[in-house]
């Protein structure tokens, strides 16, 4: 596949665009929030599962009868299965089996798949951790970039692991997903991929500023862009083939996982080629910018 | 041009043979199995115990693959679920609580293997089933104990010495002494700088004297809050395992997490309100008076020794102080060399103990041990079969009894123990009776054994799934070349499992996400490298050139992609817990194994199918 697609010529529309989703992503951040998981919120799941497909009116009369006030109940997967959440402040952790006896008591046949209980303090610390993960990451990562580039690459690297990341968490947020550890461990496999796409173009368009003299920055940046194109195009669809397959195959507790990840992969092909590409050229790459010796590539030469 | 040297090729079979030996075992099924191991810690499993297992099974004719001893269990295997039930039924019926029996599956890994140390991979909770709990030991809880009775000796000490104390109290985590004349100020000072050092020769206060006001001020330093954290963790640790060690799990986990949490894992417990109720009980002390000649039949009780040669002897049934009270208890020996051990209650246990020993000097005192236990017994239900009913009783046993010499507080020793060993198990006991400091449950997560099975046959169907469209899409986008990328993606897929078992990390839900993700991620390399031998070959490399350009030119690029991938699972690894740590481990290992599959391993098929030869055409 060969492409000659003006990319550039658009970087103006993609950079409103980019704009406005993080800004309507970081407004619904500020105003409606996350919506935590059990990981991070604290409180009490439980997951049973009955032969028959389960009357959620009953459980919920259950539940209130016995005294609950501030739960949810919704079916999980299947119409048979049933996930109950308790938001519970003072970190009882007998909740679970409180409310598995007493719906065993309804129908003996009622089997326990899960109970999960996070206490008040685990939840906040593990949402601190998550937060001081997510930057040291991207710090990591920049500096890395820097050393191996050259630190107008790592700004524009940076920015497009932001910029996915901000979106990632605002589509969470304005649909009030799920968001819980492994939707986590999915925005840092999302930082990796996207970084994976950002370096292979910034890697091209390194080259090509190195190989030819003469051209404007626009125009180099616009080759590299096409000449990696069927490459990133084909990567993404191998990584969407298999999250594909998570998501309708894997089971629904990992479904918000490959959810954020189809997410990510998508915002990421897109970022890596406008958010990096508008980044250079916003920052003014020029020549000189490429001059600096590359040691690396005299090293690895004669590697397969 | 593009051939591979005799050790390149050697070097990846090499590499290939170990993912494929070390992936073996998961191809063999697990057995069911029974664990036993006797009831009593301190007692390991022994050949005695073997033929009384083995004789018990022959005579139910229930046929065992094989029985064997393994560390400080029996293990026996059975070829169905319905001849482990029956055995352990049989085994419960026979030697009732002399045993614990636990359920548990063994790997069927051939013994060759066993050898070289291969082993399946261990599952995870979420895929075994199980229960995870995370305790937090509130040191704050013991902090302030200890605090109120360092309060108490020294108010003592100071009695004792004839010092005039104007005010002491207990200030948040402070003590403050204050003191009317200098005298009385400098030789209390004397007396607490003499104490000021921990058992590592730390300072154990943060002292503060005030010379012109006559205030000391003491805290605990840094050090000695160290100190009793890792003290009161350590005893709480080994408390737990004891615990554990009853409920009969087999590979328990029982593991200190941070400075003050304990995690404990049971894989395979389906009861877990059981394993709660067990590992959240309390052991306890009672401290009580022996009953006098005159004491009325109505307020003893008659209780055996723990040492059961010793006889029995007659307590009141009023109860002193019980276990929660006791915040330190050591060996030591006395000023003739005799072993002693030597107890501190807290504040309000010293009260108790006082008045009760007040004008009781010339009596004797009890300390009981109270255990909560489960007795199984042999009954017959309304069928008229045989079953085991299973009840809790509580036992009380007496570990000591001595005169009481003084008049006691917060602060006594127990002399006559015997030797010093057994001081020191009697002060074991006495720690260990009353947790170091009070537990709480901070995180529980239990899924049962129906969602564990669920979650790895969706997990193998998604990698199945993933893997097989990955292939099919290779195969017609890039036919001959695309044939390499396949088998080097399969080769990943036996790396990825050969070192994760030989590593011995732990598979999980979300790991099984990483392995499908590697899969898709994992080609990426390859396309990159058929992408730019297209490349160059259409700008007017000849075929040999285009192959070796298109490698050595990729080269750079996947290395810089995969290591910021590598960076980013590094990081999920510190920060997440139990499963995400599962994802972030299968990541990492499948980003090596697959620069080295798609890198070398790609190369080595693309060389043997077109190495040396005059090839004018490519079909990249």
């Amino acid at each position: 596949m060969n492409f000659n697609i003006p990319f550039m010529r658009f970087r103006i529309m993609a950079s409103i665009l980019s704009l406005s989703l993080l800004v309507i992503s970081v407004a619904s951040l500020g105003l409606r929030g996350l919506n935590f998981g059990l990981d991070f919120s604290g409180g009490t799941l439980i997951e049973v599962s009955y032969e028959q497909a389960a009357d959620l009116s009953k459980v919920r009369d259950l539940m209130t009868n016995n005294g609950f006030d501030d739960f949810q109940v919704v079916n999980f997967g299947s119409n048979s299965d049933v996930l109950i959440k308790v938001a519970d402040k003072d970190g009882n952790s007998q909740l679970g089996d409180i409310i598995f006896n007493f719906l065993q008591e309804a129908d003996s046949k009622t089997e326990l798949k899960r109970i999960e209980f996070v206490g008040p303090q685990i939840g906040s610390e593990l949402r601190d951790q998550g937060g001081l993960g997510m930057l040291v990451a991207l710090g990591m990562i920049l500096l890395y970039v820097a050393f191996r580039f050259q630190y107008k690459f790592a700004l524009g690297a940076v920015t497009a692991l932001a910029h996915d990341v901000l979106i990632i968490l605002g589509l969470f947020s304005i649909f009030a997903w799920d968001f819980d550890l492994t939707v986590l461990a999915a925005l840092l496999a999302v930082i990796g991929y996207s970084l994976n796409d950002t370096i292979v173009v910034s890697d091209r368009i390194r080259e090509n500023f190195r190989g030819e003299r003469g051209f404007e920055p626009e125009e180099i940046v616009n080759r590299s862009l096409n000449q990696t194109l069927s490459r990133t195009l084909i990567t993404s669809f191998t990584t969407l083939l298999v999250l594909f397959a998570l998501f309708f195959f894997g089971g629904e507790m990992i479904r918000g996982f490959s959810q954020a990840l189809i997410i990510g992969v998508l915002v990421g092909t897109y970022s890596s080629i406008y958010v990096v590409a508008n980044m250079l050229l916003a920052l003014s790459i020029t020549q000189e910018d490429m001059a600096i010796p590359e040691p690396e590539g005299v090293e690895f030469d004669d590697m397969p | 041009m593009n051939r591979f040297s005799f050790w390149k090729y050697g070097l990846i079979l090499f590499v290939l043979g170990i993912g494929i030996i070390y992936s073996l075992p998961n191809l063999y099924p697990s057995k069911p199995a029974i664990q036993v191991a006797y009831t009593d810690s301190g007692k390991s499993a022994d050949q005695s115990l073997l033929n009384q297992v083995n004789e018990i099974l022959n005579s139910n004719q229930i046929l065992s693959e094989s029985t064997g001893l393994k560390e400080n269990n029996i293990v026996a295997k059975f070829n169905s679920f319905e001849d482990q039930l029956a055995a352990k039924a049989a085994l419960q019926k026979k030697l009732l609580d002399e045993v614990i029996v636990a359920l548990n599956l063994e790997p069927s890994t051939p013994q060759w293997l066993r050898d070289i140390g291969a082993g399946p991979l261990k599952l995870g909770l979420d895929l075994s089933g199980g229960v995870h709990f995370l305790l937090e030991v509130d040191i704050e809880n013991a902090l302030d104990n200890r605090l109120e009775s360092l309060l108490n000796e020294y108010r003592k000490k100071f009695r004792d010495k004839r010092i005039n104390v104007e005010s002491s109290k207990k200030d948040d985590q402070d003590i403050v002494f204050s003191f009317i004349s200098d005298e009385d100020y400098s030789k209390a000072l004397k007396i607490i700088s003499e104490d000021n050092v921990t058992a590592t020769g730390a300072l154990l206060y943060d002292l503060k004297p005030n010379a012109i006001r006559n205030l000391v001020q003491l805290a605990f330093s840094k050090q000695a809050i160290k100190e009793l954290r890792d003290y009161a963790v350590g005893q709480n640790l080994m408390t737990l395992r004891n615990r554990v060690n009853e409920l009969g799990v087999s590979e328990p986990i029982v593991q200190r997490q941070g400075s003050s949490r304990i995690v404990v894992e049971l894989p395979g417990v389906q009861d877990t309100t059981a394993a709660k109720k067990i590992i959240g009980k309390t052991a306890n002390l009672e401290f009580r008076l022996e009953a006098s000649s005159t004491t009325s039949r109505l307020r003893k009780e008659e209780f055996w020794f723990q040492d059961e040669r010793n006889g029995s002897a007659d307590l009141e049934k009023n109860i002193i102080v019980s276990g929660d009270r006791v915040t330190n208890a050591k060996s030591g020996f006395d000023e003739s060399g005799f072993a002693q051990v030597n107890i501190t209650l807290d504040m309000q246990g010293g009260r108790a103990m006082q008045k009760a020993t007040n004008g009781n000097i010339g009596r004797r005192l009890g300390v009981l041990f109270v255990e909560q236990k489960n007795k199984s017994v042999l009954s017959l239900d309304e069928n008229g079969n045989e079953v085991i009913k299973q009840s809790s009783y509580i036992e009380k046993k007496i570990i000591s009894i001595a005169t009481v010499q003084a008049v006691l507080g917060t602060a006594f020793r127990i002399t006559g123990v015997g030797s010093p060993q057994e001081a020191s198990e009697l002060a074991l006991l006495l720690r260990a009776g009353a947790l170091a400091a009070p537990m709480k449950f901070v995180e529980e997560r239990t899924v049962g054994p129906s969602l564990g099975k669920e979650n790895i046959e969706l997990g193998i169907q998604s990698i199945i799934i993933g893997l097989l469209s990955v292939v099919a899409f290779m195969l017609f986008y890039y036919r001959w070349f695309g044939l390499a990328a396949n088998f080097a993606l399969l080769a990943n897929v036996v790396l990825i499992t050969g070192f994760m078992s030989l590593l011995g990390a732990t598979l999980t839900l979300p790991g099984i996400a990483g392995i499908v993700l590697t899969i898709g991620m994992a080609v990426d390399a390859n396309v990159l490298i058929f992408s730019r031998i297209r490349e160059e070959f259409k700008a007017g490399l000849d075929p040999q050139t285009a192959i070796n350009e298109g490698f050595s030119r990729a080269f750079v690029t996947i290395f810089d992609a995969n290591v910021t991938t590598l960076i980013a699972s590094l990081v999920l690894y510190t920060i997440g817990t139990g499963p995400i740590k599962g994802f972030a481990i299968t990541l990492s290992i499948g980003i090596l194994t697959s620069m080295f599959t798609a890198i070398l391993g790609t190369r080595a098929i693309v060389n043997l199918m077109y190495g040396n030869k005059n090839i004018q055409e490519l079909r990249v």
